[in-house]
């Protein structure tokens, strides 16, 4: 009787284990399937490197939508990397342990604040500093770049300090006997030791800028044309789904779930890196 | 030695004296960790400053309607989500775990696929999932925008985080317990149930928190999946929006900044509490 219950458990949780693996297959097939067809009826080429999308005459061309996420993307690891590496190792080096017990909830709060809080501050408080400063609508590429730098330093301070942490204390204190500063035994040794992990981290950081959406949504103008400029509006992938969603529908539609697997297979690339990375850091 | 306030400003000027760039490195290191928490405190009281004024009873009457834009039907949504999230997405989760960490072999094929796919799972945007959920459950299997539909597409979302919290908390259960449960003559499935299980309840616990943190804050996911139709849903096949929805909605309609000041609020604290709740959590794992 106890095997009997012994087995059936055994194929419970082995069943329930499976559940990621049938999840990610529907996804794919799912998106795939919806927008596929979609990509062959506009033509790849017009699709993915057409620049103009006028869904009124048809015109589904995705082109402006993907420089503007690498753009933003782009801009977020320029303001995000440096400020949370640097971060990180305070963190893991110089922060007494008092501070260190407001300095690690408040990273994990920064991760936890849902992205439409951090849309609207971006909306009330970034918005109009850049308009006031830089002139335009304010609704531009280095808003959302500033906001989504923002949105990624837990991601990327969280990865970077556990590498650094990770980095036996030898290294350091031999670098220290060598005569080198403290600073100089960090970013001499310790980062180089710890690099594979804190590659990872951004690209981790990169995942999440990409597929951000309600933020920049607010923040980045949503001009579905070429940026000129850091103070020119953009949309990104994310932005044109969640903008015209609510009523597309026909090829229209399709095409935007078309957009949703361009993003999609983006991600995958990101994460196989980031995986391999990973696996190599370990 | 001692080392009075002079001895160490000399001995900072000793240090840095003749290294200028090390000098520059550290403060542009302590910049950083300033301008880190103080975008985080800067976001917070702005909003609370901007907030709190705006709060008003009437933003939590029962009925919506144009005249008032009262967010109690979103919180009530947002409770009813977050239930029904878990209830798929905990059991699931943690029976996942199980199978990794007791059962399966490590290092098989099949556990190497399991984690690929649940990293995969952890690093699509919620936007995907969102259109992932239009097209599975609300148009194919024809669930029209509902409860259910978000429910389930946000299951699927927190649940690697569920599998990997689950795991930390089993594998930090010492080995001596199950080789005193199995020399006690236990089987198996009763050493997992009666002591793995409750050994692991905390760490399981934190990551269940930081999942309703998750739920909570979502938005991209929910708007395609459970609509936008602020009402209390009488069915798990009616529309709804939580209060993450709603805010998106107040905003996009642009005539309700106060109200979405006072929704920011009420996310906030929330956000807060249980961030504060799995934290509360996860150090008395610690300190054990």
């Amino acid at each position: 009787m106890r095997n009997y219950s012994e087995n059936i458990m055994k194929v419970v949780f082995l069943v329930a284990a499976c559940v990621s693996i049938i999840a990610v297959i529907l996804i794919c097939v799912f998106l795939f399937a919806s927008g596929v067809p979609a990509i062959k009826e506009i033509g790849v080429s017009d699709f993915l490197l057409g620049d103009s999308w006028k869904p009124g005459q048809e015109l589904y061309g995705i082109f402006p939508m993907i420089i503007g996420s690498i753009y933003v993307t782009a801009g977020a690891i320029i303001v995000g990397v440096p400020i949370g590496l640097l971060c990180a190792v305070f963190m893991a080096r110089y922060c007494p342990k008092g501070l260190y017990r407001i300095m690690k909830p408040a990273v994990d709060l920064l991760a936890g604040i849902p992205s439409i809080v951090y849309g609207f501050f971006g909306l009330m408080v970034i918005v109009p500093l850049v308009q006031n400063s830089l002139g335009g609508s304010g609704k531009c590429l280095l808003t959302a770049s500033v906001l989504l730098g923002i949105m990624i330093l837990p991601t990327i301070i969280s990865v970077a300090e556990s590498n650094i942490r990770a980095v036996p204390e030898q290294y350091y204190e031999g670098a220290l006997a060598l005569g080198a500063t403290k600073e100089r035994s960090v970013f001499r040794v310790i980062l180089p030791a710890a690099k594979m992990g804190i590659l990872a981290g951004i690209i981790l950081g990169i995942g999440r800028a990409i597929g951000e959406t309600m933020a920049v949504v607010m923040v980045c103008g949503n001009q579905a044309i070429m940026p000129e400029s850091v103070i020119s509006g953009v949309r990104t992938l994310t932005a044109n789904i969640v903008l015209e969603m609510g009523y597309a529908s026909g090829l229209h539609r399709e095409a935007l779930i078309a957009t949703a697997v361009v993003l999609f297979v983006f991600i995958l690339i990101i994460n196989i890196s980031f995986m391999a990375l990973k696996r190599r850091a370990d | 030695m001692k080392k009075g306030k002079t001895g160490s400003m000399e001995l900072f000027w000793l240090t840095y004296k003749n290294r200028p760039g090390s000098l520059i490195v550290r403060i542009l290191v302590l910049i950083s960790a300033i301008i880190t928490v103080g975008v985080l405190f800067s976001l917070i009281i702005y909003i609370l400053i901007n907030g709190v004024a705006n709060i008003e009873p009437r933003l939590f009457a029962w009925e919506f309607n144009t005249d008032n834009m009262s967010m109690m039907p979103a919180i009530i949504s947002t409770v009813y989500i977050t239930f029904l999230s878990l209830l798929m997405a905990v059991p699931v989760g943690i029976f996942s775990a199980i199978y990794l960490v007791e059962y399966a072999k490590r290092g098989s094929r099949l556990v190497k696929l399991i984690r690929t796919t649940t990293e995969t799972l952890q690093g699509i945007p919620s936007i995907v999932y969102g259109l992932f959920g239009y097209i599975l459950f609300v148009i194919t299997l024809g669930w029209s925008y509902s409860l259910l539909a978000g429910a389930v597409t946000l299951a699927i979302m927190i649940l690697p985080l569920i599998i990997r919290t689950t795991e930390e908390a089993l594998i930090s259960v010492p080995d001596s317990y199950r080789e005193g449960s199995f020399g006690l003559g236990a089987g198996k499935l009763r050493t997992v149930f009666k002591i793995i299980l409750p050994c692991a309840v905390p760490g399981i616990l934190a990551g269940v928190i930081l999942a309703i943190g998750r739920i909570v804050g979502e938005s991209a996911a929910l708007i395609f999946t459970a609509g936008t139709v602020a009402q209390v849903p009488g069915s798990l096949f009616d529309s709804a929006r939580t209060l993450s929805v709603h805010m998106y909605a107040l905003l996009s309609e642009g005539l309700y900044t106060d109200e979405a000041y006072a929704t920011a609020v009420v996310l906030l604290v929330l956000v807060i509490l249980i961030n504060g709740l799995s934290g509360m959590i996860a150090k008395k794992l610690a300190t054990r």
